[in-house]
C-alpha cells in the first residue's frame, strides 16, 4: 500500500491542469466550450476560404441550423448510443415539438405563446410521446425496435399530411411568431434579416443540453443504460428495471428532438409535413454513427461537421470542381463531365459512401467513446477466455 | 485481514441483517416445481429449502436442470407449476387470476367512457366533449401503468387477488443477488462501474438529482464509490477499479461478478458454476471466498457446481439432481454414498 507513494508525483503540465480542472467541472467545461464557440465560430467565418462562400451573416444563420442538427444528434445519442436502442423514427418527435410550436405562437389556432414557455412546452410534449411510442414498443429489441420506430417516424408525417383540418395538410402551417428577448441586453431583433440572436439562442440550449446529458450520463441512470446496451438480461437480474430505464431513454432523446423542433419551427417561421421524412432521422443517425456513438461531444462535434459539409462545403466543392474547367471524357458512349456534376444531389451517396468507409476503417466514429473503442478493437484485447466460457456453457447445455 | 477492515460498514451492516434473522427456518423453500419446455421436463416437481445462514449445493450431471432452476429462483424462467418462497413471501408461481389484471387498466376508462356516453345521450355536448378526452387520457395514463408497473400498482394487485411473478429486478432488491454460469459482465464497463451497476437497486437518486446534481446524488455516488472499491477489495480485485471487465483475466473476472452481486447486498446469493474453467490453485481460493462470504457477511448460499472437492468442502447440504428431478438430498458425505447418486454419475452398474 506504502509502496505507491515512493513513486515522485509529477508536476502536471498547464494544459494537463486545465484539463484536470474541467474534468472534473464538466459543467463548467462545457460553458467554456460555448463561449468559445460563440466567439470564434462566427470570426472563423470571416477568413478565407470561408469568407469567399458567403457573407459572415450567412454563416452564423448556417450555425444555427447546424446547432438544430446537434441537438438532434446528441439527444439521439442517449437513445442509441448510451441505451443502445435502435431508433429509426427520430424525426417524428422533431415534427411533434415544431407543430407544437406551430399551435402555440401563431395565427392558425390563433395562440400567441411565447418562445421562451413554448420551449418548454414542445419538449414536455414530445416526451410525452416519446413515452408513449416507448411503452408498447420497448420489449422488441434490436431490430425489431428499429422497424417498429422506422414506421412510427413515417406515420407521423403521414398524419400531419393527411389531417387537413388540423395540420393544414401540404401547405403546413406559416406565420409561425419569432421568438422575441423582450428587449433584454439590447437585443429585440429575432428575425430572417438578423440571425445572430437565433445563433445564441441555439448555443444556449445546446449547451444546457449537453451539460443535462452529461450529468445523466454520469449517475445511475446513465449507468444503467449502458449496462442495458451491454447485457440486458444481466442488468435486469442486477436490479435495473429494464422497462422505465429504456423508457427514460426513449422519452429523453424525444424531449431533445422536441426543443430541436421548436427552434427549428421558430426560426424558420413555417412547418410543412415534408421537412421531417425520414431523411432527417436518417441524417441524425449517421451524424451520431460519424460523430462516435456513446461520446456526447462527439456526437456534437460530428454533427457540426456533417451537416456543414452538407450545406456548404458540397455546394462549394461543385463550384471548385468547376472552375477547374476538367476536360469532359468520354468513355465509349457515356461522357463523364466532373465539372457539371451538382454535389448536392449526391449527398445521401456521399454519405453512404462515408458510413461504408467508417465501417472499414474507423468503426467507433471521429471521436468515440472509450468504452466503443475498446468494444470495437476486441481483437487486440484478451478476450480469448472470454469467448471461452461462452463455448463452454453451449456445451454444457 | 485488511480485507474486513476496508469493507468496514458493509460488513457490519450485512451481518447484522443476518444476525437478526439467522437460526430461524428457511429463507427460500420450492415446492413442487416443475418446468416443462414442450414435451421435455427440465425440472420436475423438486421440493427444496434453503436453511438461513447455509451454504447448500446443487449438483447433477449435465442437463439435470440444475440452471433452470436456477433461473426460476431468479425470476428469469417462469415455472410450470410450483411455488417458491423467499422469506416466508411467494415471490414465484404461477400466475393467478391473470385474466383479471386487464379488467384493472379498463375499469377506470370504462367508467368514465360511460359518464361520456351519459352526457352524450344527455344532450350535454360540451360536457361530453370534456369526458371523451378524459377518457383517452385516462386509458393511456392506464396502460402506462400496466407497462411501467410501479411499486404501489403491484401491492395493489393482491387486493384483486392477482398473482404475478416478481420480475428479475424486483427478485434482487427482494435480496436474491445471483452470478452467471457464463460470466455476464458489463464487458466494456470497468471494474467499478459493474459494481456500481450491482448497487443499483439499493441507490435511490432520481433523474431529477442527477441532473441538477443534487445533494442526495452527490452523496449517494460518493459513499456508493467508497463502498464499491470495498467490495473489490473484498473479493481480491484491490486496485483493479478502472480495468474494463473484458480485459480482467478469467478468474478474477469470476471474482468481479461475485463482487457485482454482493453489490446489491443480498441475503441469498445463488452462484453457478463459480469456479468453472478455474485452475486448482484458483479453486481453492475461490471455495475459501466462499466460505468467507458465508462467515463473515453471514449471506446464505446456494451452489451450482461440478467440482465435487468444492461441494464436498463448503456445503452444509446437497441435492442432487438428475434429468429434472431430485434424487438424493442431505450432507455431502450421506449424498456421497448415495447408491442412486453414483449411479446418475456413472451410469447403472450392468447385470
Amino acid at each position: 500500500m506504502t509502496a505507491t507513494s515512493t513513486v515522485p508525483p509529477r508536476r502536471p503540465s498547464p494544459i494537463g491542469r486545465i484539463r484536470a480542472f474541467f474534468g472534473g467541472h464538466q459543467s463548467l467545461a462545457i460553458i467554456a466550450g460555448a463561449a468559445v464557440v460563440l466567439l470564434v465560430l462566427p470570426q472563423i467565418a470571416l477568413l478565407p476560404p470561408f469568407s469567399g462562400f458567403g457573407t459572415q451573416k450567412d454563416w452564423v444563420g448556417g450555425f444555427s441550423n447546424a446547432g438544430v442538427f446537434v441537438l438532434l444528434a446528441v439527444g439521439l445519442n442517449v437513445v442509441v448510443g448510451l441505451a443502445g436502442l435502435l431508433d429509426l423514427g427520430y424525426a417524428a418527435f422533431f415534427a411533434i415539438g415544431a407543430y407544437t410550436y406551430a399551435y402555440g405562437a401563431s395565427p392558425f389556432l390563433n395562440l400567441h405563446i411565447p418562445f421562451w414557455i413554448m420551449l418548454i412546452v414542445g419538449a414536455a410534449v414530445a416526451a410525452a410521446f416519446g413515452i408513449l411510442l416507448g411503452a408498447p414498443t420497448l420489449r422488441l429489441r434490436g431490430d425489431y425496435l428499429a422497424i417498429v420506430t422506422l414506421g412510427f417516424g413515417e406515420i407521423v408525417p403521414v398524419v400531419i399530411l393527411n389531417a387537413n383540418n388540423y395540420t393544414n395538410g401540404t401547405n403546413g402551417i406559416t406565420g409561425l411568431a419569432q421568438p422575441s428577448a423582450y428587449g433584454l441586453f439590447g437585443v429585440d431583433g429575432f428575425g430572417f434579416s438578423n440571425p445572430w440572436p437565433y445563433f445564441v439562442t441555439v448555443v444556449g440550449i445546446v449547451m444546457v443540453t449537453m451539460i443535462l446529458l452529461y450529468r445523466l450520463q454520469d449517475s445511475r441512470l446513465g449507468r444503467a443504460w449502458v449496462a442495458i446496451r451491454e447485457d440486458e438480461l444481466a442488468a435486469a437480474s442486477m436490479g435495473i428495471n429494464t422497462v422505465t430505464t429504456k423508457l427514460l431513454a426513449f422519452s429523453i432523446g424525444a424531449t431533445t428532438s422536441g426543443l430541436a423542433g421548436v427552434f427549428y419551427a421558430s426560426k424558420l417561421g413555417v412547418v410543412t409535413p415534408d421537412q421531417f421524412g425520414f431523411t432527417v432521422s436518417f441524417t441524425a443517425l449517421a451524424m451520431v454513427v460519424l460523430g462516435g456513438m456513446g461520446n456526447t461531444l462527439g456526437v456534437a462535434a460530428g454533427a457540426f461537421v456533417i451537416y456543414e459539409i452538407q450545406s456548404t462545403g458540397l455546394k462549394q466543392l461543385g463550384q471548385v470542381v468547376q472552375s477547374l474547367h476538367l476536360p469532359v471524357v468520354a468513355l465509349g458512349p457515356i461522357k463523364v463531365d466532373i465539372g457539371s456534376i451538382n454535389f448536392i444531389n449526391y449527398q445521401y451517396l456521399l454519405y453512404g459512401l462515408a458510413l461504408v468507409g467508417m465501417m472499414l476503417l474507423r468503426p467507433e466514429g471521429l471521436f468515440p467513446s472509450r468504452r466503443r473503442r475498446q468494444e470495437l478493437h476486441e481483437d487486440t484485447d484478451e478476450v480469448a477466455e472470454f469467448k471461452s466460457a461462452e463455448t463452454l456453457e453451449a456445451i454444457d447445455r | 485481514m485488511t480485507a474486513e477492515a476496508a469493507l468496514g460498514t458493509t460488513t457490519a451492516t450485512s451481518a447484522a441483517d443476518a444476525a437478526a434473522g439467522s437460526g430461524t427456518g428457511m429463507i427460500l423453500s420450492a415446492r413442487a416445481v416443475t418446468k416443462r419446455f414442450g414435451g421435455l421436463v427440465a425440472v420436475r416437481a423438486v421440493d427444496f429449502e434453503i436453511p438461513r445462514g447455509s451454504i447448500v449445493s446443487l449438483i447433477g450431471p449435465n442437463g439435470a436442470g440444475k440452471t433452470t432452476f436456477f433461473n426460476i429462483i431468479a425470476g428469469l424462467t417462469e415455472p410450470t407449476e410450483g411455488v417458491i418462497e423467499f422469506q416466508e413471501a411467494t415471490i414465484v408461481a404461477r400466475p393467478v387470476r391473470a385474466w383479471a389484471e386487464p379488467i384493472l387498466w379498463f375499469a377506470l376508462p370504462a367508467v368514465t367512457a360511460v359518464i361520456a356516453a351519459l352526457a352524450l345521450l344527455a344532450g350535454i355536448s360540451a360536457v361530453a366533449d370534456v369526458l371523451v378526452g378524459l377518457t383517452a387520457v385516462v386509458l393511456v395514463g392506464s396502460l402506462l401503468i400496466a407497462v411501467i408497473r410501479p411499486r404501489w400498482y403491484l401491492n395493489l394487485l393482491p387486493r384483486f387477488g392477482i398473482f404475478r411473478s416478481a420480475r428479475p429486478n424486483d427478485i434482487v432488491t427482494f435480496g436474491i443477488g445471483r452470478t452467471f454460469q457464463n460470466i455476464r459482465l458489463f464487458a466494456n464497463m470497468t471494474s467499478l462501474e459493474n459494481v456500481l451497476v450491482g448497487m443499483h437497486s439499493r441507490m435511490h437518486a432520481t433523474l431529477p438529482d442527477a441532473a441538477l446534481r443534487l445533494r442526495r446524488h452527490r452523496d449517494e455516488e460518493r459513499t456508493s464509490r467508497v463502498k464499491a472499491r470495498e467490495w473489490l477489495a473484498y473479493v481480491g480485485l484491490k486496485g483493479r477499479d478502472d480495468i474494463a471487465a473484458r480485459n480482467l483475466p478469467y478468474g478474477d473476472q469470476r471474482r468481479l461478478e461475485i463482487a457485482r452481486a454482493l453489490a446489491s447486498e443480498p441475503k441469498l446469493l445463488l452462484l453457478d458454476e463459480p469456479t468453472a474453467g478455474m485452475n486448482p490453485v484458483e479453486t481453492t481460493q475461490m471455495t475459501a471466498l466462499i466460505g468467507k462470504i458465508r462467515t463473515e457477511l453471514g449471506i446464505t448460499i446456494l451452489l451450482i457446481e461440478h467440482d465435487m472437492r468444492v461441494v464436498m468442502g463448503v456445503s452444509d447440504r446437497v441435492t442432487v439432481l438428475d434429468h429434472g428431478e431430485k434424487i438424493a438430498e442431505g450432507t455431502p458425505e450421506v449424498v456421497r454414498a448415495d447408491p442412486k447418486v453414483i449411479e446418475a454419475y456413472l451410469g447403472a452398474p450392468t447385470a
